[in-house]
């Protein structure tokens, strides 16, 4: 049987293409963090149920998140971005007065330099301290509260407009992984849900995966040095269940289903927001033209990408591989080719 | 874990009190550049002379600064490794030649180094592991879109192979009678179909690895997919002919010298490549420590190299300019190692490329709907 032309990159039903006979409809995430409040109970659900270590617990000064990153021992992740401005559905209510960031973007840049140590690696690493400053000081950004949280200070001239982005954060399950393409054991694998799942047995923790994801998902526990991120709790959706962090979500942010059922609600949500008054609503990994072939878990944002910690571009990395093959091939030759040369060639 | 794990609110103190010695971690001055950046602005040119300076920021938006990427969890261990691996494959080329050329001096010290290299390239990769102990999972399957997986069964083929060629040097040290005289008669023929093994086998291994980094979202190992082989393949090549000069007296070294003229063109073209033709991925490869890396790299494979051709008549030179060979390309493989390393550690290599592919397809199809 001839490959499919898009079994590297570009639209495709994972399941079959991975030979899933009779496979049952793709299932996913759609999280739309218009609605999400930030109370993490798509973190503690996803620990409690997949009995995932603790991660330890400290401040990392970046606003209400201390959790930093997607990690082995963090499967779900809520990031919160604070912002000034007015949260575009409803009238300004300090319409008028200084909008300028409260915070300090020197506490930012100072808080972007410390690692989270979570028992992985790599983990929760340090970040560029320009790039955070630039993050709380900017005309769009607060940033983090540095020493004082937003509203702490009174009177009205210190009010301003202000708006909180949260996202809960989950691996891609993407459609074209890179993690699966690249595993030398054969330890990731594609499910018959088309989610993308790491055998723990399998893996001998060599890493590969860590460095092809395009999201920065998964990661390696220290202690056990195997890699470990979101099953789309596959013991659960198996019996019929839905995965512990959406079923614990209390607004519907995250929402699991069939991945065609959940684009179209996503895509009819957008429209409602649009509606409303939310121009910069949109979709993130919900395109199956995209560079991954679409995700298995898109989200619904209200700014770019990257805001959230997202690449704004995502490319599976496979999807060059043939091209890499043909220029290593090629410089094989001219190995070969120069070791005889060097043999053949004069007397000297 | 809990044990390493500091008391709570340890790092929120530190935090503290960093903000209140007025950023003593930093040299002052630095946080302001990056607040009082205006829009448009683009980084890419060092300031000053020898003294590395933090280049300018490309403006780019990110969540606290905090890299969208994993850095690779490999450590030098895999670095020494792109390295070894060149070594095995380019000195068992040298093996061959010489066996095939009547050269036993190439030929001796080129098995005896493959073997070494590859011994020491599989404790490298062994040592790497997360569970070392399941290393041999590596076997159970082959997949042609695993770079890695691909690896394993090259160094399947050829650590074997490498390993019969070096032993059979061994058969002159038998006796000549009884069961260890039957051997000695036996083990030169296999040692010239295992050392042609190996030979076919190197040139997959000297280039492989190239793919190996270059299939990741590590930007600017991704991006450098075009140049990488050839670097590497140069690089190995090189140090191959090295183990000759060092090896080998100079009436035999001849081919060892070409060899190494060859390798070290290879390497100093796509190391420039590399080094200037990805836009700011190219950045990472010539700042910080991978820039001093590539610097020393160029600087001694240039020296090895004219010392191998000036001193074609003296042993010292050529052994002391195939040291040199050795340790450019040694100095290759950590250079373009911590590059990768450095490129996913900053947000920037990430959103700024990605940013700009986004702006390039929106005018793309801007222009197209006109």
């Amino acid at each position: 049987m001839l490959p499919d032309p898009n079994s590297l990159a570009g639209p495709l039903d994972p399941a079959p293409e991975a030979g899933w006979s009779e496979a049952p409809p793709r299932m996913g995430f759609f999280t739309d963090t218009s609605v999400c409040i930030g109370c993490k109970a798509c973190e503690v659900a996803c620990k409690e149920w997949n009995d995932v270590p603790a991660s330890g617990l400290d401040l990392l000064g970046m606003s209400y998140d201390n959790t930093g990153a997607l990690t082995a021992n963090s499967w779900r992740h809520v990031a919160f971005i604070e912002q000034p401005r007015p949260a575009g559905h409803r009238t300004p209510p300090f319409a008028g007065n200084p909008t300028d960031g409260t915070t300090s973007p020197s506490s930012a840049a100072v808080g972007a330099t410390t690692a989270n140590p979570v028992g992985t690696e790599p983990g929760v690493p340090p970040g560029s301290p320009e790039a955070a400053a630039r993050m709380a000081a900017g005309p769009e950004f607060l940033g983090m509260p540095g020493a004082q949280p937003p509203g702490r200070a009174t009177g009205p001239e210190s009010r301003s407009d202000f708006r909180w982005l949260m996202m809960s954060d989950v691996c891609k399950h993407c459609t074209h992984a890179a993690c699966l393409d690249v595993c030398p054991t054969g330890s990731l694998f594609r499910t018959e849900f088309g989610t993308v799942v790491v055998q723990e047995d399998i893996c001998n923790g060599c890493g590969y995966c860590i460095s092809a994801c395009p999201y920065g998902v998964i990661d390696r526990r220290k202690d056990d040095g195997r890699a470990w991120k979101c099953t789309l709790c596959y013991d659960r959706i198996g019996v019929g269940k839905t995965p512990a962090c959406a079923q614990a979500c209390p607004t519907e942010s995250i929402q699991y289903g069939p991945l065609e059922e959940l684009r179209e609600r996503a895509a009819a949500r957008v429209a409602t927001l649009h509606e409303r008054g939310v121009p910069e609503a949109r979709l993130y990994g919900h395109d199956p033209a995209d560079g991954v072939g679409g995700d298995g878990a898109f989200f619904l944002l209200l700014d770019e990408p990257e805001v959230y910690g997202l690449p704004p571009d995502p490319v599976v990395t496979t999807r060059d591989l043939p091209k890499m093959w043909k220029r290593a091939g090629l410089a094989a030759l001219a190995v070969a080719a120069a070791a005889v040369a060097a043999f053949v060639g004069g007397s000297s | 874990m809990s044990s390493e794990h500091p008391p709570v609110g340890d790092r929120f103190r530190r935090f503290r009190d960093r903000l209140d010695g007025g950023l003593s971690g930093q040299p002052a001055g630095q946080t302001d550049a990056g607040v009082t950046s205006t829009p448009g602005r683009r980084g890419g040119r060092r300031r000053g002379g020898g003294e590395e300076l933090r280049v300018p920021e490309a403006e780019f938006t990110s969540y606290y600064g905090r890299p969208v990427l994993k850095p690779p969890v490999w450590d030098w261990a895999i670095a020494a490794y792109l390295f070894s691996g060149g070594l095995a494959a380019g000195s068992s080329l040298l093996a061959a030649g010489g066996q095939l050329t009547g050269r036993p001096a190439l030929r001796r010290a080129g098995r005896v180094t493959a073997l070494a290299a590859v011994a020491a390239s599989t404790g490298f990769l062994i040592e790497d592991l997360g569970r070392p102990a399941r290393f041999h999972h590596m076997l159970r399957v082959a997949k042609l879109t695993s770079p890695m997986s691909v690896g394993t069964w090259i160094l399947a083929a050829f650590g074997p192979a490498a390993g019969v060629a070096a032993v059979a040097e061994a058969a002159s040290l038998l006796p000549e009678r009884g069961l260890p005289g039957l051997a000695r008669r036996a083990l030169p023929p296999i040692g010239q179909a295992a050392g042609l093994a190996a030979a076919a086998t190197a040139p997959a291994l000297a280039t492989y690895t190239a793919v190996l980094l270059s299939d990741t979202a590590v930007p600017s190992w991704h991006e450098a997919y075009r140049e990488l082989p050839f670097l590497f393949a140069g690089s190995a090549l090189a140090s191959g002919a090295a183990v000759g000069l060092i090896g080998a007296p100079p009436e035999q070294a001849a081919p060892a010298r070409r060899m190494a003229v060859a390798g070290a063109a290879l390497e100093l073209a796509a190391a420039h490549r590399t080094e200037t033709r990805l836009g700011l991925l190219s950045e990472p490869y010539r700042s910080g420590r991978p820039g001093r890396l590539m610097s020393a790299a160029r600087a001694l494979t240039l020296a090895g190299t004219a010392g191998a051709l000036v001193g074609r008549r003296s042993r010292v030179v050529s052994a002391i300019s195939g040291a040199a060979l050795l340790a450019a390309s040694l100095a290759t493989r950590f250079g373009v190692f911590h590059a990768g390393v450095a490129s996913s550690r900053d947000a920037r290599y990430t959103v700024v490329p990605q940013r700009e592919r986004l702006e390039r397809r929106r005018q793309a199809a801007a222009g197209t709907g006109d």
